[in-house]
């Protein structure tokens, strides 16, 4: 059933492809679409709401340096709010969380969550239902959830547009203009992302999960005990938690929570809303540069990718672990169990559908599990750490993935061009010195800042304080909590803690300072420095005349070069990490025996 | 610059306000009106009292009281759990079943801890159930009911393993095997569309319908008060409350 669950989730994703990709492609075009008579009022109020600057053609076109100043306005003004209700929260209605979240979040773990959240990473040195109240989760996190993903799907918008331009007036030419970043910024809200939302959030209701802002329930249990439900609007946030690719759990153990993901089919809903908009831009990029042919050989590179990885960890956990096998039991498939390596997994889901849905969330940035990470095989963890290593260019995050993809796209045209021995093209643009040294410094500041990262973590006491367990897992562990937060992942090996244990009178959430800030550090730098390197590569590009393709053009849309834009992936990507993996998962999965 | 500065806060205040607000508001009047039960999460009641919720699991095991009426201590001072012999078993949680303070147990795929783990796990489950099967060994043991589950509440089992507590549960309640295998089948929710992830047995649900009420579901009013009765609380393991707590103490012995 494992392989059929793979194909049921690639038809579904192939199929709702080129429907969102084209409704998305006429989105922001300005094209009028079927949610128009409804949302296009609320569009038009927002605008002139939002005073923003006008020509005589309506909204203002932005050059890129312009398009990125608002981008890291906007950026700059959403971690203040998120920040300010993190450590207001206690003055704030709680709606209806009783007593958690009616203190203050310490201010690390505050600037921690903030930058977490801004950067579409959502990596959590907290625990949701402990932590933070009901109305902090709302209009906190849920906004976030929301916003981030639309400013990793405007700039894509805004590279392909730079990439895509075609006007033969030099005055447009010279103005370089990539479009409007608020008018595109309510769109990707307003046409997109909220009315899925809106539908997966009640799909989710169907199967059990909460919306309800009643507080918590109190109940004795059959045996006597007590048992308190704790209760909020779950699955609101829940619906855009996927679909943004943003993964931060309402719950402290995320998807593999009853309350958030009940049940398989809602955990296959929760995959497909996770790949639907990665994969879907791939399509809107073909439409955008005028050949979809391009975009599907996009798709088909991340498809031969995430495919590998899924049927890896697939067999692996289906394995059972040294620990499991040492103390003599069988994991392998018996009447009425199918086995595998169940620690940290839920019955519901199996070792397949764990591994299955933890593969999608890692290669797309997402970081929602529906099971302990650090209670994978080894070879089985080797799996989200290779899809965070390659750069999170497998789907990747909604908008971050596919202009990720792009700068790899220009390695490869670059390579290709030495090999043939012409001047690199991306369709019909000359890709010259500017682009290349700018596609280089996208594509190494992500080894640079995780490799760093870790070796801060790894190598000084303060790093250390945070590791919960010795050996290649304790390394491990560090190596994954700065490999998530330097891709904007925020899956972790959870045992790795911004926490100091409670001991009964620190009551909640106290940060390890340096954790908290080191890995905040890395989230912002990784998030926005690679977004001012794409807007600029676009750009110059808007800026350049396209040459029509000739016999000699070197075709960007051929089986030939997707296996060349792999190679380039798998070159930079995974084998800066080749040392790195030897020295934590490799050695685990290596060794049979215990320590 | 300036400009633009205005418009980043005015936008953030009016997103804020439309997605922050006004998109959860909408999808939890929705849900309340078309789905009350499931949106309030699902509480099963008996008698008209709340006894817990389909989708999270609940220990089946009591304070063990001791010569003196008092309940038993384990070494760090917590109450000595003994499962409840009339009533099917849940998976092992470092939480405590707390739905509350969520936690993975963190086990590492080669730790010694996660050997000792599962051993205590497995001795637990063979006392129990050893005395109604003898010719249960290690190696029949399923997977699932020697391992943590991810969320510490995970509502099911696998139907190898309720086919093994089945044993005991007919024995102890006097009831014929068969009817507890019905009963178990009656409880197994099959795979999502028939491939998607695991068939798996709804414990508090089977338990329920073998007390000889199925229970309904139904909302309960805020704050309702079910645990005003003497109970003994659960054991609690003291880091539950965050994420990277790995506990070492998996509840006590059974």
């Amino acid at each position: 059933m494992a392989w059929v669950q793979l194909a049921l989730l690639l038809a579904v994703v192939v199929a709702i492809t080129p429907l969102l990709g084209g409704h998305m492609a006429r989105v922001f075009a300005g094209d009028r679409t079927f949610l128009t008579p409804v949302v296009g009022p609320l569009e038009r109020t927002l605008l002139r709401a939002l005073r923003v600057r006008r020509d005589q053609d309506g909204p203002a076109g932005q050059d890129w340096k312009s398009y990125a100043r608002s981008v890291l306005l906007f950026s700059l003004a959403s971690w203040l709010a998120l920040y300010a209700i993190l450590r207001l929260q206690g003055s704030l209605p709680s709606g209806g969380s009783g007593d958690v979240g009616s203190s203050a979040a310490p201010w690390d773990v505050s600037f921690n969550t903030a930058s977490s959240f801004v950067t579409n990473t959502n990596w959590q040195y907290y625990a949701g239902e402990t932590t933070l109240s009901n109305v902090t989760q709302m209009a906190g996190l849920t906004v976030q959830n929301f916003v981030s993903a639309a400013v990793g799907i405007v700039v894509l918008v805004a590279v392909v547009r730079g990439i895509a331009a075609r006007s033969t007036d030099p005055a447009d030419r010279r103005a370089g203009s990539l479009g409007n970043f608020w008018v595109d910024l309510l769109r990707a809200v307003l046409y997109v992302l909220l009315p899925i939302s809106i539908v997966g959030a009640l799909v989710l209701v169907t199967q059990g999960a909460l919306q309800t802002l009643g507080g918590p329930a109190e109940l004795t249990t059959l045996t006597g005990g007590a048992q308190t439900l704790f209760r909020g609007p779950v699955a609101s946030q829940e619906a855009i938690k996927l679909l943004g690719t943003n993964g931060g759990g309402f719950f402290n153990v995320n998807s593999a929570m009853p309350f958030e993901n009940p049940t398989a089919f809602s955990s296959f809903v929760s995959m497909v809303l996770v790949l639907a908009i990665p994969a879907s831009l791939t399509s809107t990029y073909g439409r955008m540069v005028g050949n979809r042919r391009q975009g599907w050989a996009v798709l088909g590179a991340m498809a031969l990718m995430f495919v590998v990885l899924a049927v890896v960890i697939t067999l692996a956990e289906g394995q059972g672990s040294p620990a499991q096998h040492a103390a003599g039991l069988v994991t392998s498939s018996v009447d009425g169990s199918s086995g595998g390596n169940l620690l940290g997994k839920e019955q519901r889901f199996g070792a397949a559908g764990s591994g299955l849905f933890n593969t999608v969330t890692t290669v797309t940035s997402t970081g929602a599990v529906n099971a302990s990470m650090e209670s994978l095989t080894g070879l089985g963890s080797l799996v989200p750490m290779i899809g965070m290593g390659s750069s999170e260019v497998i789907f990747g995050g909604v908008g971050s993935g596919l202009y990720g993809m792009l700068l790899f796209l220009i390695l490869a045209v670059f390579v290709g061009g030495l090999m043939v021995g012409r001047t690199p093209e991306l369709h019909g643009k000359k890709i010259e010195a500017r682009e290349i040294r700018l596609a280089m410094l996208g594509a190494l500041y992500m080894p640079l800042t995780v490799l760093s990262t870790t070796a801060l973590g790894v190598g000084t006491d303060h790093g250390r304080a945070s590791i919960s367990t010795g050996g290649p897992q304790g390394f491990s562990e560090t190596f994954y909590a700065y490999l998530s937060q330097g891709n904007n992942n925020g899956s972790a090996f959870a045992g790795h803690t911004g926490f100091v244990q409670p001991d009964g009178t620190n009551d909640g959430a106290f940060g390890i300072t340096f954790a908290d800030l080191l890995g905040g550090g890395a989230m912002l730098f990784s998030r926005f420095f690679p977004i001012l390197v794409v807007l600029a590569i676009a750009g110059s590009l808007a800026r350049k005349t396209a040459a029509p393709a000739g016999p000699g053009t070197l075709r960007t849309d051929s089986p030939t070069f997707v296996v060349l834009l792999l190679g380039v992936i798998v070159l930079v990507g995974a084998l800066t990490f080749f040392p790195a993996f030897l020295l934590g998962p490799v050695v685990q999965s290596l060794t049979g025996g215990l320590y | 610059m300036r400009k633009d500065a205005i418009t980043s806060l005015l936008a953030v205040v009016a997103l804020t306000v439309l997605l922050g607000v006004v998109y959860p508001l909408l999808v939890t009047g929705v849900s309340q009106v078309a789905m009350p039960g499931r949106a309030d999460g699902s509480v099963l009641e008996r008698d008209g009292r709340a006894v817990g919720s389909t989708l999270i699991g609940q220990d089946f095991r009591r304070a063990a009281v001791g010569a003196d009426g008092e309940p038993r201590l384990d070494a760090d001072g917590e109450p000595v759990l003994v499962a409840d012999s009339r009533y099917f078993q849940s998976r092992p949680s470092v939480t405590g079943y707390a739905p509350d303070a969520t936690a993975f147990s963190n086990l590492g795929p080669n730790g010694r801890d996660t050997k000792a783990a599962i051993d205590q796990n497995v001795a637990a489950y063979l006392a129990l159930e050893k005395p109604y099967d003898p010719d249960l060994t290690v190696g029949r043991i399923p997977v699932d009911a020697v391992t943590d589950s991810a969320s510490g509440v995970d509502p099911q089992i696998s139907r190898a393993n309720a086919r093994i507590q089945a044993r005991r549960v007919a024995k102890v309640r006097g009831l014929p095997l068969d009817r507890v295998l019905t009963a178990i089948d009656d409880h197994t929710a099959g795979r999502g569309l028939g491939v998607l992830g695991e068939p798996g047995v709804n414990v508090l649900q089977l338990n329920l319908a073998l007390d000889g009420s199925r229970g309904s579901t139904a909302s309960i009013p805020r704050g309702t008060a079910g645990g005003a009765t003497a109970a003994p609380s659960p054991v609690r393991v003291g880091g539950a409350t965050s994420t990277g707590t790995t506990s070492t103490t998996t509840g006590s012995t059974r």
